[in-house]
């Protein structure tokens, strides 16, 4: 799994606990999102129905989704939006920068949209000459510490005030060891105001986009995407060809599930719906597939694009808690980024699938029900297939393969020191074993249950 | 062209068609009409708004002068509140010069008790920018125009045309610092609601 | 009844007593239980390392020894819950089809199956109740936290019924505990830490013996608190159901 080059999670998340307290403090800030989002669940006694419908909707969205993408484009540009496609990152930065250059727009006022993380747009641009600023606040100082978001709702959850205070002197010109975070939302207000003002160009994500009506929402509680897009020129919305959904009345139910599910609030600030450019202006859509299209053929993991990008399954995983999101090396990190980033570079992203106890409280968070753990375990399987697993593991799992199918060599193994377990890391009775880094082995026994149970009386030999 | 190629996969790979599912009883279920003030008023409260419920403008009036220094540039959608610049009056193009507005009012028709959230549509805006740009926002509502839940939202907006509509639900927030409430982040820092009975 | 009793590789080789517990339990509570000898794994380790692929071998052995009972039980809800979803064999998928509807964790067949309502059971002590991810998320033997749904727990609903013991509240009623199989050892640094915290939620409220339906969690935590010189113990729940019964 680990690879010269790249460190793999194991690596990063074992650096991210070298500082046992900061842990602590990652893993309760999320926990208590996710107790947010218990109390909100819990508000509804209809909740698992909303769920179920969502789940619906979106298995109906995937099933029809050329047509809804063609209904979408249809109805869009007749609300005199126009519609371009790419087929991959480079294409969806091609067409960006595209429309700025036309334009001669140099700066770019952006909201929080992970689609352009994972094209890696902002360095696409800054390389031709483009200034991007990032406004939600949380990207802005993630940007400003040169650092990629660590979540995908909550992108600087991985930054305690103090550091951030740091970088708003070192950037903004806040007081030296400012860390009140009402002052320093303040001071990113009045600096940022100051860049929504001088824009004339707004690129922002789509939480949603609706075929019937060609419109698409965005959520935001900063009302950053707004501000932006109403000041500027042209508007740029990006969005995965998964977000579509069929009808406007289905949003009743996706904006019940989404930030009760991201946050524990009842809905976002500002849920705004564009259907039409104000006059004078443009909205341009960018339809993305980046492998989508590829991830939809896959028919075990094809459900990964029914996710609406609330977080829930991040803040829920005890080992995203206790990993960090960065100790994902990609743009979406958790539990979902895991299903999704084989599909992108199963050599690279090899290693997240096993980044997860399999525990299964992922899928049951999961607004619309992804099996996100169940797809784990199944991308572990084809990984294994195409050859992205280490040789030396695939040696002892043969091995004990072998000696688990044979009850002779595993009676022998378990007489002689119980050496069947050779084969189970955690038996191995070796300081160079990580099992013995925090833990004790487990204490051998006289007898293991088929001996003792063999000098039975009466025993029930079958 | 990409337009034709990413068609044809996702053709090409999409499943077999699986049916929408019925919503009429989730509609039904979250479709109790009792109390939707005093919710909204709780949950909005909850989510940071100010909520006043008011007999008239007259009282409106008295709040916002209250609230309000005189001399500030408040700009007002609503005829019965003429005292302030007319938001029909303000042209989109002019955005840039909101900037300094203190407060928008506006007048909505249609509340969510659920979640506190107000649809407002560009029509009801002048400019669209004009509810975000403003430091402070109210926003005018008669109390029988209040529905339980975003399903009976959705019933009510139907296939209306709009340019550009928003559920507001409270003021301009973040948590992105340590998951610290602030209020006030890029909108405006407070949103006051006018429940008229 | 004719119960064959599954016991997992690891507890017949290092926790024996909770497999003598639990064939005891059942014998007590008026089964024929059986124990098919030549019985080894279920295949999980492999298969949760993504070799799947390798473990027919494994379920061929585990078809010829567990056919043709009317139960198997297996004081496991994580190699339960694997047989359940995963058992296949060539040839003979008619007599897998039939293990998979016929295996039972140990709490849950003592409370949907023989139906228990009483045991003579004690056990003086406070104990702490740690649900494996595999039988809560996976055969749902008790409520997870994550769903709008009733409450309930039968390993909960059987330690109720011992004398004496007294069941400690949790911060975090079911936080995985890290072991995930052979990812103890590939994440040691995330497996220990999500290990420790679930010992110091057990230990902060005042726990004596951290108890589960599932022993792979428990080697994990015992681990720990072995090596943090912590009086608490660890003990599998059949082990309290059957102490002097």
């Amino acid at each position: 799994m680990s690879t010269a080059t790249t460190k793999d999670h194991p690596h990063l998340a074992a650096e991210f606990n070298r500082d046992e307290p900061r842990v602590n403090w990652h893993d309760e800030t999320l926990w208590w999102v996710r107790a947010k989002r218990d109390i909100a669940a819990h508000k509804l006694p209809e909740w698992e129905l909303l769920r179920e419908t969502a789940s619906q909707i979106k298995f109906n969205v995937l099933s029809n989704l050329s047509t809804y993408l063609e209904q979408f484009e249809a109805n869009a540009t007749k609300n005199g939006i126009i519609v371009h496609w790419a087929a991959d990152a480079t294409e969806h930065n091609q067409i960006v920068h595209g429309l700025l250059e036309q334009k001669g727009i140099t700066k770019m006022v952006k909201s929080k949209s992970m689609l352009t993380e994972e094209c890696h747009l902002n360095e696409y641009l800054k390389e031709q000459g483009i200034d991007v600023i990032d406004s939600d606040l949380g990207e802005r100082i993630v940007q400003l510490a040169n650092e990629p978001p660590s979540h995908i709702v909550l992108p600087c959850i991985h930054k305690k005030k103090e550091e951030i205070g740091d970088i708003f002197h070192e950037h903004l010109g806040s007081a030296k060891g400012e860390s009140d975070p009402k002052i320093l939302t303040e001071t990113a207000r009045q600096h940022l105001r100051e860049v929504f003002l001088t824009r004339r160009a707004a690129l922002t994500g789509v939480n949603f986009a609706v075929a019937e009506t060609g419109e698409f929402v965005i959520c935001t509680n900063e009302g950053n995407a707004d501000m932006g897009a109403h000041l500027a020129e042209i508007h740029i919305a990006s969005m995965g060809i998964e977000k579509l959904i069929p009808e406007r009345k289905h949003l009743g139910v996706f904006l019940r599930l989404l930030t009760r599910s991201a946050t524990g609030q009842p809905i976002t600030t500002y849920s705004s719906h564009f259907s039409k450019p104000q006059e004078g202006t443009e909205i341009h859509i960018v339809i993305v597939d980046n492998g989508r299209s590829i991830q939809l053929g896959r028919e075990e993991f094809r459900n990964s694009l029914k996710c609406i990008r609330c977080g829930a399954c991040m803040n829920t995983c005890p080992v995203y808690r206790k990993s960090g999101g960065h100790s994902y090396h990609t743009a979406v990190a958790g539990p979902i980024g895991s299903i999704l980033a084989p599909n992108l570079d199963m050599k690279k992203y090899a290693d997240l699938p096993f980044a997860s106890t399999l525990c299964g409280s992922c899928s049951n968070v999961c607004p619309v029900k992804i099996d996100i753990h169940d797809q784990l375990y199944k991308w572990r399987q084809v990984i294994v297939k195409e050859g992205y697993s280490p040789k030396a593991k695939t040696m002892a799992m043969k091995a004990m393969a072998l000696t688990l199918a044979s009850p002779t060599l595993y009676r022998m193994g378990g007489k002689t020191g119980r050496l069947v377990f050779k084969y189970v890391p955690f038996a191995v009775n070796n300081k160079l074993n990580p099992w013995y880094n925090q833990r004790e082995m487990p204490k051998a026994p006289d007898e293991s249950f088929g001996e003792w149970y063999a000098k039975r009386k009466g025993a029930k030999n079958s | 062209m990409s337009r034709e190629k990413i068609l044809a996969a996702v053709k090409f790979n999409q499943p077999a068609a699986m049916p929408l599912p019925d919503m009429e009883v989730l509609n039904k279920l979250t479709d109790v009409r009792t109390d939707l003030v005093s919710k909204y008023k709780a949950i909005a409260t909850a989510g940071g708004s100010f909520v006043y419920e008011v007999s008239g403008f007259d009282e409106i009036k008295t709040i916002i002068n209250n609230e309000f220094k005189a001399g500030v540039k408040i700009i007002s959608a609503l005829n019965e509140l003429s005292d302030y610049i007319y938001a029909e009056t303000v042209k989109h193009e002019d955005g840039h010069t909101f900037a300094d507005v203190e407060l928008t009012v506006l007048r909505t028709q249609l509340g969510v008790a659920e979640n506190g959230a107000l649809w407002l549509t560009e029509k009801d805006m002048g400019s669209r920018v004009l509810p975000f740009i403003a430091q402070h926002l109210a926003v005018v509502i008669s109390k029988d125009d209040f529905v339980p839940t975003m399903a009976q939202a959705y019933q009510t907006i139907g296939d209306a045309d709009y340019g550009y509509g928003s559920f507001i639900s409270g003021p301009s927030k973040t948590a992105d610092i340590e998951q610290s409430l602030v209020i006030g982040a890029h909108g405006p820092r407070s949103l006051s609601v006018f429940i008229l009975s | 009844m004719r119960v064959a009793l599954f016991v997992p590789c690891y507890v017949d080789q290092f926790y024996p007593k909770a497999a003598i517990a639990t064939l005891e339990l059942l014998e007590k509570l008026g089964c024929e239980v059986h124990y098919p000898k030549n019985q080894t794994c279920c295949g999980q380790p492999m298969a949760n390392s993504g070799y799947e692929h390798l473990t027919g071998g494994c379920n061929n052995l585990f078809v010829d020894n567990f056919s043709g009972y009317d139960y198997v039980v297996c004081p496991s809800g994580s190699c339960t819950l694997h047989i359940k979803e995963h058992l296949h064999a060539d040839g003979k998928e008619d007599q897998a089809t039939e293990i998979r509807k016929k295996v039972y964790e140990l709490t849950e067949f003592l409370v949907d199956i023989l139906r228990v309502k009483q045991l003579s059971a004690s056990f003086p002590y406070k104990v702490g109740l740690h649900h494996s991810c595999h039988g809560l998320r996976g055969l749902r033997i008790a409520q997870m936290s994550e769903l709008v749904a009733e409450p309930f727990s039968k390993p909960a609903q059987l330690l109720d019924l011992v004398n004496g013991l007294e069941l400690v509240p949790l911060s975090r009623q079911d936080d995985c505990c890290g072991f995930g199989g052979t990812f103890c050892v590939v994440e040691e640094a995330v497996s220990a830490k999500m290990g420790k915290d679930r010992v110091a939620d057990h230990i902060s409220h005042g726990a004596q013996y951290i108890t589960s339906a599932d022993l792979s969690c428990l080697m994990h935590l015992e681990g720990i608190l072995r090596r943090q010189n912590s009086d608490v113990k660890v003990i599998h729940v059949a082990e309290i159901l059957n102490n002097s019964l």
